[in-house]
């Protein structure tokens, strides 16, 4: 057990912290922060969760999108404190640990969907949350699911193609429906 | 026959960078202090006074650093970069700013703090008294030069440049046919989704600095840190992690921070990390495209040009530490595939109280290509042909090549093209877009009450320039195969690329291939990347390191085997007589042989060591002459730059209400020369379309006349989000290979972006009938035009653009 001094969290002289509990990527984390500091800074910087990447700092990029109890959010426009309780997934948290790709990070690496890789983390949890509530988008609803994101790099082609490509793979996964 | 040459591998870089994995600026040194920088709100402004009292007592705060502060070397203005002898007036600013501002974001004062949020707290609390000046904003303001952004620099005037091929002036005098456009581009930015940064360690013990960096070339850092600081070289080792995107920005070294961070690592004894926020990279990093054309062109009545002038106005912002490279890129390579009988350019590079202007993506051409082909379409007009019949007229043809222009190119060297076949690349692309078949199509439309468009544009890329990249290659005893080149990668797929060309000729799978772009400590001679240049000079060095890798394993091998080095392959990673899968041995075996040893560390090495009984005991182990291990260390100059081209179509549909434009068809052909990777080509290729777009009709740096810049964030800048970019872009590749590498390659990287504007305008011309001259073009934009256009009396803005008049 560790003495609450030791929990992680920026300790700044005379700000006052505040215990937060949160469960990243199915384990529970316990950091001491102070009330501005954003959730992205937490999860890079306390919790040493780099995977998670801040662009633009105001949600118009969409670089930093966490999974918060499931749904897609700009951890940059949320503060730590104000995640108190929540379940939340990183891209670090998208493939189980020593396994495989994720069918959403699979379908990136074969269509070509990432260059330099700093916006990618956002789509891929972006388009994990959208393939969950629409498993089969036709082309409109696979832009409109990433249309909040930006990319400097790809043209946004390739991502489109891998929106595609991911729904396939999840389909060709999934257990066979009834007749 | 090489199998991984033109491959659609898959990248090597992706798996750690899909996990999360990817080791970013900011990612790096969590144990690092934070620096922030308070930064000029003056567009132009003297600074009277700086009360740094209260900030040096703030929580936190370790260190605050003013010009003041700042040792003699430290205290200079940052070096110009690329100095050339018509830069008369070059000024660069100083890490923090000395007596004046001239921009807003200059960095002013340094904070350094336990962390970022601290640093910020601690700026706000930093009093900077400022006498504004008058600020010069746009380029009209520059020419006018009522007001001066340096005192001493006449008329804002950094530099003036004239070129000339012929005699132009007497070529449009004879000419039957004459006309005149203005044309101009705004500003538009790289904006790499990751900013700069760069994060410095000084180990007091052995007295070294590590540094790493965003940035486009190690090796540049490197030398400008060392002696910036008065370092040796051999003190400084500078890392480039995974960088988040360049596009030409993160080219300029030193930055004020890739200084000052390393000097304040130094003096505090500690870590210190500089990670740029979104709303610095808009006002403290650089800008590029601002640019005003004026072109007088002479041509006859088959659409011929005879002479070409063309006079334009740089702005170069605040400073200029990259010298006059995009002016010089825009002056050559405007010409594109054509060849005007005479040519003559001329520009003024000027200051303005803004942020400097330094390469993005395209680096010149965009704004060339947009004045050639402007110009094209307008004697097309003028004409009543056909715009591919103008083009074709004009074409360098393929029995022409090499074509000497007859100018100087940004590499110094003559701008002489060594390939391409233009009649071909625009067969190819009225093909794909069904150019022939459009008038049907738009005239389908129209009868629904909709307004369609065509246009195309040509370009012809300088790409690969100098000096020169250079590659090590060393085989380990595990047969795995470890590649280093010094230029950098943003995302490019260098260690996949480069990869394939090693393990191609080297004979081993790709998955014991690795390379590492941009580490000072595992390859110190380098340029860096910027001109399309890795696959031309880092791709032919690890190709020429892997060939005298191969050649001694060759060797090494042929004598364990007793066989002569001719009659072996390496096949696999397993070197054996050729067609002879059972003989030999692995390539691993012959490093473990090429290297004598005293010792033997695992179960292979035995066969090296002493009393294995190999070798001639009347010859030394290592014979004279000779090196142990199976190495290959090669570099790669291109006597000059090599010239990959394309050609660009589009159709647009224009909504007669609204003026909004809809891209419906984006096609594009491109002549790389051969492909190493199409996958990896294509996705440049769409990379550089989506900022073309971006650039044609929504990007623009929106400064107010105080020399605010007013849309300095992602809500108000408008980069494309997928809604803004073409539903597909639909590619086909010519192969016209280079004869100045080994390889044949020419570069890919900046392609996708040159001709997009040009492009957009030709098309939406020809939806609306009205002269496009101005790029970016909003629907605002359209909207004014098309009223100005349709107001009686209003002047005569229909074809041909621009004015007219006999010879």
């Amino acid at each position: 057990m560790s003495a609450a001094g030791d929990l992680p969290g920026a300790k700044p002289p005379g700000e006052e912290l505040h215990e937060v509990r949160l469960t990243v990527n199915g384990e529970v984390r316990t950091v001491r922060v102070p009330a501005r500091r954003l959730l992205s800074d937490c999860l890079r910087h306390d919790l040493g969760l780099t995977g998670t990447h801040v662009g633009c700092e105001h949600g118009v990029c969409g670089a930093c999108t966490v999974l918060l109890d499931g749904a897609p959010v700009r951890s940059c426009l949320l503060l730590a404190v104000s995640a108190e309780g929540a379940s939340i997934t990183t891209v670090e948290g998208l493939a189980e640990p020593g396994s495989g790709l994720s069918p959403v990070q699979q379908a990136f690496r074969e269509c070509h969907g990432l260059q330099c890789g700093f916006c990618t983390p956002g789509f891929l949890t972006t388009i994990t949350a959208g393939l969950r509530e629409n498993p089969d988008p036709d082309d409109g609803q696979a832009r409109e699911m990433i249309g909040g994101n930006l990319c400097r790099c790809t043209g946004y082609q390739n991502i489109l193609a891998s929106v595609h490509r991911a729904a396939e793979l999840m389909r060709a996964a999934a257990p066979a429906g009834p007749a | 026959m090489s199998s991984l040459f033109g491959a659609r591998v898959q990248r090597v870089e992706d798996d750690r960078l899909l996990r999360g994995h990817g080791a970013y600026l900011d990612d790096l040194g969590p144990d690092a202090l934070a620096a922030a920088f308070v930064r000029s709100p003056h567009a132009h402004a003297r600074i009277t006074g700086t009360d740094v009292s209260q900030a040096v007592a703030a929580p936190g705060v370790v260190a605050v650093y003013t010009y003041d502060d700042l040792p003699p070397r430290l205290a200079e203005p940052l070096p110009l970069l690329i100095p050339h002898p018509a830069l008369t007036h070059g000024r660069t600013p100083y890490p923090l700013a000395h007596r004046e501002v001239n921009h807003v974001g200059e960095a002013v004062v340094m904070v350094v703090a336990a962390d970022r949020y601290l640093a910020e707290d601690a700026a706000d609390l930093i009093d900077v008294s400022y006498e504004p000046l008058p600020a010069v904003v746009g380029l009209p303001a520059a020419r006018a030069a009522a007001q001066l952004v340096h005192d001493d620099v006449p008329g804002n005037l950094a530099a003036n440049a004239v070129q000339e091929r012929g005699n132009t002036a007497a070529a449009i005098a004879a000419a039957p046919n004459v006309l005149e456009l203005d044309l101009d581009i705004e500003r538009s930015a790289s904006t790499p989704l990751e900013g700069r940064g760069v994060l410095a360690r000084w180990d007091e013990q052995s007295q070294r600095l590590a540094l790493w960096t965003s940035t486009q070339t190690s090796t540049g850092v490197r030398a400008a840190v060392a002696a910036k600081l008065g370092l040796d070289l051999a003190q400084v080792d500078v890392i480039t992690p995974d960088v988040g995107g360049g596009f030409g920005v993160k080219i300029v070294h030193p930055w004020p921070e890739e200084v000052l961070v390393p000097w304040a690592a130094r003096q505090l004894g500690r870590p210190v990390k500089f990670t740029e926020d979104r709303s610095e990279h808009f006002v403290a990093s650089a800008h590029e495209r601002a640019q005003h054309h004026h072109v007088t062109v002479g041509y006859d009545d088959d659409g011929r040009i005879l002479g070409l002038d063309v006079r334009f106005w740089h702005d170069n912002g605040a400073y200029v530490p990259y010298g006059l490279i995009v002016p010089i890129v825009t002056s050559t390579q405007l010409l594109g595939p054509y060849k005007p009988g005479a040519y003559r350019v001329e520009f003024d590079s000027l200051y303005t109280n803004t942020v400097l202007v330094t390469p993005y993506r395209g680096a010149g051409r965009p704004h060339g290509c947009f004045v050639m082909e402007r110009t094209m379409d307008a004697i097309a007009a003028a004409l009543e042909l056909d715009r591919t019949v103008v083009r074709e007229r004009n074409f360098i043809q393929p029995d022409e090549m090499p074509y000497d222009q007859g100018l100087i190119f940004q590499d110094g060297r003559p701008l002489s093209y060594d390939s391409g076949d233009y009649p071909a690349m625009l067969a190819k692309i009225k093909d794909l877009v069904g150019w022939d078949k459009f008038p049907q199509l738009k005239q389908a439309a129209a009868a629904e009450g909709r307004r369609l468009g065509i246009g195309l544009a040509c370009y012809v890329e300088g790409t690969g320039v100098g000096p020169y990249e250079g590659a090590h290659i060393v085989v380990e005893t595990s047969g795995k195969v470890k590649v280093a080149t010094g230029l950098t990668s943003q995302g490019q797929g260098h260690q996949t690329t480069l990869a394939q060309l090693a393990a191609d000729t080297l004979g081993v799978p790709l998955t014991d291939v690795e390379v590492v772009t941009g580490d000072t400590r595992r390859f110190g001679y380098a340029v860096g990347t910027f001109a399309s240049r890795t696959a031309v000079t880092s791709g032919s060095a690890v190709t020429l390191a892997a060939r005298k890798a191969k050649q001694k394993a060759l060797r090494v091998a042929a004598d364990a085997l007793e066989v002569s080095a001719g009659d072996l392959e390496i096949t696999d990673g397993k070197v054996q007589v050729k067609g002879d899968p059972d003989s030999g041995m692995s390539l691993g075996t012959v490093a473990v042989l090429s290297n004598p040893l005293r010792y033997a560390f695992d179960d292979a090495a035995k066969a090296a060591t002493q009393f294995a009984g190999g070798g001639d005991p009347d010859r030394p182990p290592v014979a004279p002459g000779d090196e142990p291990g199976i190495e290959g260390r090669a570099f790669f100059s291109p006597v000059r730059s090599t010239f990959a081209s394309g050609v660009h179509a589009a159709i647009v549909e224009t909504d007669p209400d609204t003026a909004e434009v809809r891209i419906l068809r984006y096609c594009v052909v491109h002549d790389c020369g051969p492909l190493i990777n199409p996958m990896i080509v294509e996705g440049q290729i769409h990379g550089g379309v989506a900022q073309g777009v971006g650039g044609a009709l929504y990007e623009r740096m929106a400064y107010d006349e105080s020399g605010q810049l007013v849309n300095a964030s992602f809500m108000d800048f408008l980069m494309p989000y997928v809604s803004e970019v073409p539903h597909a872009i639909e590619i086909d590749h010519l192969e016209t290979p280079s004869p100045l590498n080994p390889l044949g390659v020419k570069g890919a990287g900046e392609a996708g972006v040159i001709p997009g504007a040009a492009t957009l305008a030709a098309a939406i011309e020809d939806a609306e009938g009205i002269p496009i001259l101005s790029m970016p073009l909003s629907p605002s934009d359209l909207f004014e035009l098309r009223q100005a256009h349709d107001r009686p009396g209003a002047q005569a803005a229909t074809f041909p653009a621009g004015l007219p008049h006999a010879g």
